[in-house]
C-alpha cells in the first residue's frame, strides 16, 4: 500500500474501468479527414437507431395504435406510422423550429421574426450549453483515466460560489463581474474534484465512490445554505438572493439564448488545445492511456490526477455557474435537471474529445428541448426521450449492435468501413 | 516418430484487406514428433495457427486431421478434431482453481445441478501423474507460478482429449529451469502418441528439441529443414532472408571515467522480501557491464532502483558524480541516462499513441519538442521521420499507433527514443526479449556503438547468449547478490551457467573468485 509522501507512487492497477476508458480514447484522434468521418458515423448510426427504436416505443404506448390495430392491421401500421410522425414532426419543431416560419422569417429579414423562428432552436443550445461545460470535464477525466461520477455535485458547488459573487459583489461593472463569478464557479467545483483526486493519489480510494459520495454532500450541503447563509432575507423559501445585474450573462433579444453558449464553445477549444496542444495535456493522456509509461517517462502521477480532477471538477463547475448566470439568476435547491449524470453519458457519446463533446451536447439538448413541444403536440411523455438517450449509449456502449444492422466490417485500427443497406 | 500424418495442411491462404498473410502454406505433422514453426514476426506464423484453431477462416485451401478432410470454423470445431493450444498469454481465470479452470466450457454436472468436482479433480490427478505435470488440482491459479500455470493450460488440453498440441512460444514467459521441464513434457507427450507443432524465436530451442523445422517469411514457407541439417546462422538466414551475424562484433572497450556507483544497496519488493541484497559494484564510461540472472533474482528491482522506480531501502547510487537514490526518474533521466525497461509495452510505450508521440516521451516537456507550454508538432513530426529513417523502424507511417507494430519494431521505436537523446548511461533491460533475430542484431550493434561512443552500459538480460555477446565484464546476480564480477573474457559460457544456478565463485572460478 502506498504511503504518505510516496514519491514513487505506484501507479493504479488496471480495473475494468480503465479498460473501458482506454477502449474510448482511441478513436477520435485519427487526426485524417477520413478517420474523423469515418468516426463520426458511428455514433450518427446509433443515434438513428436509437429514434427508430424510440418511434417502436411511441406506437406501443399510445391508445389510439392499438384502437387501428383492432379494427385491422393495415389501419393499425398506419396509425402507427402517423402517430411516430406527428411525434418526430413536434420534437423537431420543438427543438429546431418550424420550416413554414423559419422560411417566412428569412424572407421577410426582418430580425424579431428571424429571431423568433429560431426560437426554438435557440432554446435548444440554452439547454446544451450545461450539458457542454460539464461533458467537457467527464471528458477530461476520462482522458487521464479517472471516472468523474460527479460532475452534478461539481456543478452544485460551482452554482453555490457563482452565485455567492453573483450577489455580494454589487458595484463591479460587467466586464469584471461575468468573468470573476464564472470564475468563481471554476473553483468551487473545482475544489469538489480535487478532494477526490486528492484522495485517489494520496490513498488509492478510488474516484468513483468517492466522487458519488461528494455529489451527496454537495446536495445536502446546497441545501443546508439555502436554508442558512445563503437564504434570501426576504424570502422564507430556500433560495438565495438575486445575483447583480453585472453577473448576469447578457441574453441575445427576447430569447433566452444567453452568452453562456460562446463561453463553452470557447471552453471547448480551450479544453481542446489543453489536452492536445500542451506539455500538461501530454502528460495527463499519457497517465490516461498507461500509467506505468508514465512513470517511466519521469511523469508525475500524483500531481496529474490531482490536476485532472481539478480541471474536471472546475468545468462542471462553470456548468453550474452557468446555469445561475444565464438563466436562474439565484440559486434554488432543484436548478440542474441532471446534466452532471448526462454529461457522463454524452462524454462517452462524443468519444471524449471536445469536438464530439460539443456536438453530443448539442444532439441531447436539442432532443431534451423538443421533447416538451412533443409532449405538447402529441402526448408523449417526456420520458421517451430517456429512452432514445439511453438506446444511443447501449449502441455506443456496444458497437457489435450497430455494426450487426448496418452489416459494417469490424476493421480494427485501419481500413475501410464498408456499409451495405439495411435489410 | 511414427510415419502416420496426424495433420496436414494443404495450401492454405489467408488473405486480409491488403495483406496476404498466409500464401498457400503445405505443413504436415507426423504423430509423435515436435515440429517447430519458425518466423520473424509477421510472417503469418499467428495467423495460421489461429486458422488451425478456428479462430480465422482461410480464404483457401484444406486442412486434414487423420487424413479426413475438416472445416475448422470454431474454436469448438478446433477441439472436436483433437487440437489444442497452448496461447502465449494464458487463459485461465487466476481467482479459480486448476479443476475449475480444466472444467470451464467442458462442466459435467450432477443431477442436483452441482459440479462433479470430485470427478474432474480426479482425472486431472490422473493426467498429472501420467504425463508428469505435478499439478495440484484444488490449487489457485493465481497462487501458482508461471510454469505451472502453463502446464494447467496443458492440462486442459489433454483434458478435452487433444491429440495435436500447438504451443505458441511457451518458454518466453519462463525462467530456464521452467523452460528445461517443459521440454521433459513434451517428451513425455510426444511419448505418449501426441504431436507438437512448436512456435518460437528461439533457434537454440528449435536445434535442441524439434524433430522438424519449417521456416515462414512473408506468409509463405521458404524452407523445411531438421536439426541435423541446420545450423543458427542458416535458420535465421532462412528467417531473416538474409546473412545474419548472430556474433557480435566488436573492439576492445575504451574504458573510461567512473559513471555509475553503486554501494551497499538494499531494496526490498512490494511483499517486502530483500530483493537486492547489498549489492556493489562500479560501472565506467565505454564498457558494458552484462547482469546475469536467472529471472526473479533482483535483476528487475536493481534496475528499478538505478532508474528511480522503485524506492532504495539503503544503500548509495551514484550517477555522474550525483547521489540519484530515491530521485525521481525525471531527475535522473535529465543527468544523461537512458532506459530500455524490461516490460516494453507496459513501461516503455503508449500503445495507443502514435509513434511520433512515443518517440518524444521523454523529452516532451522541453525544447525542441516544447517551449514551455505548448508542443511542437512540427519538431515532434520532423524528429520521428529522422529516427523512424535511422533506426529502421517498418512502419506504415509515423501516426501509426505504437500498439499496432510488431514487437521488434516496437523495441526498435524504444530504442530510437532512447539513444537519439544526448546519454552517457544506459540501462538495457531484457533489450531484445520476444523479438526477431533481425531486430536482435540491429540491437544488438546499436548497444556496442553506444558503448564504443563512451556511453556506460548496464545491460540485464536472462539470456545467458546475449550477456555473453555484449558484455564486457559480467556480473552475476543470485537471490539478491552478485556473486561474481568478472572479466568477460576470463569466464565461459558454462561458467556463468554454473553461477547463475547458485554455485558458489570459488567452486566455479577458482582462486581469483
Amino acid at each position: 500500500m502506498s504511503e504518505e509522501n510516496d514519491e514513487q507512487q505506484k501507479p493504479p492497477e488496471q480495473d475494468s474501468t480503465s479498460v473501458l476508458i482506454e477502449e474510448l480514447n482511441k478513436t477520435m484522434d485519427g487526426g485524417t479527414w477520413s478517420a474523423s468521418l469515418r468516426s463520426a458515423l458511428f455514433p450518427i448510426l446509433a443515434v438513428f437507431t436509437g429514434l427508430v427504436i424510440g418511434g417502436i416505443f411511441i406506437a406501443a404506448t399510445t391508445e389510439e395504435v392499438y384502437a387501428a390495430f383492432r379494427e385491422s392491421i393495415g389501419a393499425g401500421l398506419v396509425e402507427a406510422w402517423r402517430t411516430v410522425m406527428v411525434s418526430y414532426r413536434a420534437l423537431f419543431v420543438g427543438a429546431i423550429g418550424n420550416p413554414a416560419e423559419i422560411a417566412a422569417a428569412l424572407g421577410s429579414g426582418d430580425r424579431e421574426l428571424m429571431r423568433e423562428a429560431f426560437d426554438p432552436f435557440l432554446e435548444s443550445l440554452v439547454t446544451s450549453t450545461p450539458l457542454i461545460f460539464a461533458g467537457l470535464g467527464v471528458a477530461l477525466g476520462f482522458r487521464t483515466g479517472l471516472f468523474n461520477i460527479g460532475a452534478e455535485g461539481q456543478l452544485f458547488i460551482g452554482a453555490v460560489t457563482a452565485t455567492w459573487v453573483g450577489y455580494t459583489f454589487t458595484n463591479l461593472p460587467a466586464i469584471i463581474h461575468i468573468p470573476l463569478a464564472l470564475f468563481a464557479g471554476f473553483i468551487g467545483g473545482g475544489i469538489w474534484g480535487y478532494i477526490p483526486g486528492w484522495l485517489k493519489a494520496r490513498t488509492g480510494g478510488h474516484e468513483v465512490i468517492n466522487t458519488i459520495m461528494m455529489n451527496f454532500v454537495a446536495f445536502r450541503l446546497v441545501e443546508w445554505l439555502l436554508r442558512t447563509v445563503m437564504q434570501d432575507p426576504g424570502s422564507v423559501n430556500p433560495i438565495s438572493p438575486i445575483v447583480a445585474e453585472s453577473a448576469k450573462l447578457p441574453v441575445l433579444g427576447g430569447s433566452r439564448f444567453h452568452l453562456g453558449f460562446i463561453v463553452a464553445l470557447l471552453v471547448a477549444w480551450a479544453t481542446w488545445w489543453y489536452l492536445f496542444r500542451t506539455k500538461w495535456g501530454f502528460t495527463l493522456r499519457t497517465v490516461g492511456a498507461n500509467p506505468n509509461a508514465a512513470r517511466y517517462a519521469g511523469m508525475n502521477i500524483v500531481r496529474a490526477t490531482v490536476m485532472a480532477m481539478f480541471l474536471s471538477g472546475g468545468l462542471a463547475g462553470l456548468a453550474g455557474a452557468n446555469e445561475i448566470l444565464g438563466l436562474n439568476h439565484r440559486l434554488v435547491p432543484a436548478f440542474s435537471s441532471g446534466y452532471g449524470f448526462d454529461s457522463i453519458a454524452l462524454a462517452l457519446l462524443g468519444k471524449n474529445h471536445p469536438v464530439g463533446v460539443v456536438l453530443a451536447a448539442i444532439l441531447f439538448g436539442t432532443l431534451r428541448n423538443g421533447a416538451t413541444q412533443m409532449q405538447v403536440d402529441a402526448g408523449i411523455p417526456i420520458d421517451i426521450i430517456s429512452i432514445v438517450q439511453a438506446l444511443v449509449l447501449a449502441f455506443i456502449a456496444a458497437p457489435a449492435i450497430v455494426r450487426t444492422i448496418y452489416r459494417l466490417r469490424d476493421t480494427g485500427d485501419d481500413g475501410q468501413l464498408v456499409t451495405s443497406s439495411w435489410g | 516418430m511414427s510415419e502416420k500424418t496426424v495433420l496436414e495442411l494443404k495450401g492454405i491462404t489467408k488473405r486480409f484487406p491488403g495483406v496476404l498473410a498466409n500464401d498457400h502454406i503445405d505443413l504436415t505433422l507426423k504423430q509423435g514428433e515436435v515440429h517447430a514453426l519458425l518466423g520473424e514476426n509477421g510472417a503469418g506464423k499467428s495467423t495460421l495457427m489461429n486458422i488451425l484453431y478456428g479462430l480465422y477462416q482461410p480464404t483457401e485451401g484444406e486442412i486434414y486431421v487423420n487424413g479426413q478432410q475438416v472445416a475448422i470454423n470454431s474454436p469448438g470445431d478446433s477441439i472436436a478434431a483433437g487440437i489444442g493450444m497452448v496461447h502465449q498469454h494464458f487463459m485461465l481465470i487466476p481467482v479459480f482453481t486448476v479443476a475449475e479452470n480444466v472444467m470451464l466450457g467442458e462442466e459435467e454436472v450432477s443431477p442436483g445441478g452441482f459440479l462433479k468436482r470430485r470427478e474432474a479433480a480426479q482425472r486431472i490427478s490422473e493426467l498429472s501423474t501420467r504425463f508428469g505435470l505435478e499439478v495440484d488440482p484444488n490449487a489457485l491459479v493465481g497462487d501458482l507460478p508461471v510454469g505451472i500455470q502453463q502446464r494447467v493450460e496443458i492440462i486442459k488440453l489433454l483434458y478435452r482429449d487433444a491429440n495435436i498440441l500447438i504451443f505458441d512460444e511457451p518458454t518466453a514467459v519462463l525462467t530456464p529451469q521452467e523452460a528445461d521441464s517443459l521440454f521433459e513434457i513434451m517428451q513425455l507427450l510426444i511419448d505418449q502418441g501426441k504431436s507438437i507443432i512448436f512456435i518460437t524465436h528461439k533457434l537454440r530451442e528449435v536445434l535442441d528439441y524439434a524433430d522438424r523445422i519449417t521456416v515462414l517469411r512473408r506468409g509463405k514457407v521458404v524452407g523445411a529443414t531438421t536439426p541435423a541439417e541446420a545450423d543458427p546462422s542458416k535458420l535465421a538466414e532462412m528467417m531473416v532472408g538474409r546473412a545474419v551475424d548472430l556474433d557480435v562484433e566488436r573492439d576492445p572497450p575504451q574504458v573510461g571515467a567512473k559513471v555509475l556507483e553503486v554501494k551497499d544497496l538494499l531494496v526490498t519488493d512490494e511483499q517486502g522480501q530483500i530483493a537486492v541484497d547489498n549489492i556493489t559494484f562500479d560501472l565506467h564510461a565505454g564498457e558494458i557491464l552484462g547482469i546475469a540472472g536467472i529471472q526473479g533474482n533482483g535483476q528487475t528491482e536493481l534496475v528499478e532502483a538505478i532508474t528511480g522506480m522503485t524506492k532504495v531501502d539503503a544503500g548509495k547510487i551514484t550517477l555522474l558524480g550525483e547521489a540519484i537514490q530515491n530521485k525521481p526518474p525525471r531527475t535522473i533521466t535529465e543527468l544523461g541516462s537512458a532506459h530500455i525497461p524490461e516490460d516494453r509495452q507496459r513501461d516503455g510505450v503508449v500503445k495507443d499513441f502514435p509513434i511520433v508521440d512515443n518517440l518524444a516521451l521523454q523529452s516532451y516537456y522541453m525544447e525542441p519538442f516544447s517551449n514551455g507550454v505548448v508542443m511542437r508538432e512540427d519538431v515532434m513530426r520532423e524528429n520521428a521521420i529522422k529516427l523512424v529513417e535511422q533506426f529502421d523502424v517498418r512502419t506504415p507511417s509515423i501516426e501509426t499507433s505504437v500498439g499496432s507494430l510488431s514487437g521488434g519494431n516496437q523495441q526498435k521505436v524504444i530504442v530510437a527514443r532512447e539513444f537519439s537523446r544526448d546519454i552517457k548511461f544506459l540501462v538495457a533491460a531484457q533489450p531484445t526479449r520476444g523479438i526477431d533475430v533481425g531486430s536482435i542484431e540491429y540491437i544488438h550493434s546499436q548497444i556496442v556503438a553506444k558503448r564504443d561512443d563512451g556511453v556506460a552500459v548496464l545491460l540485464v538480460s536472462t539470456e545467458l547468449d546475449e550477456v555473453m555477446q555484449l558484455s564486457d565484464r559480467i556480473a552475476v546476480m543470485f537471490d539478491g547478490r552478485i556473486v561474481a564480477n568478472v572479466d568477460a573474457r576470463k569466464v565461459t559460457k558454462e561458467q556463468v551457467g554454473l553461477l547463475m544456478a547458485g554455485s558458489s565463485a570459488t567452486e566455479v572460478l577458482g582462486e581469483e573468485g
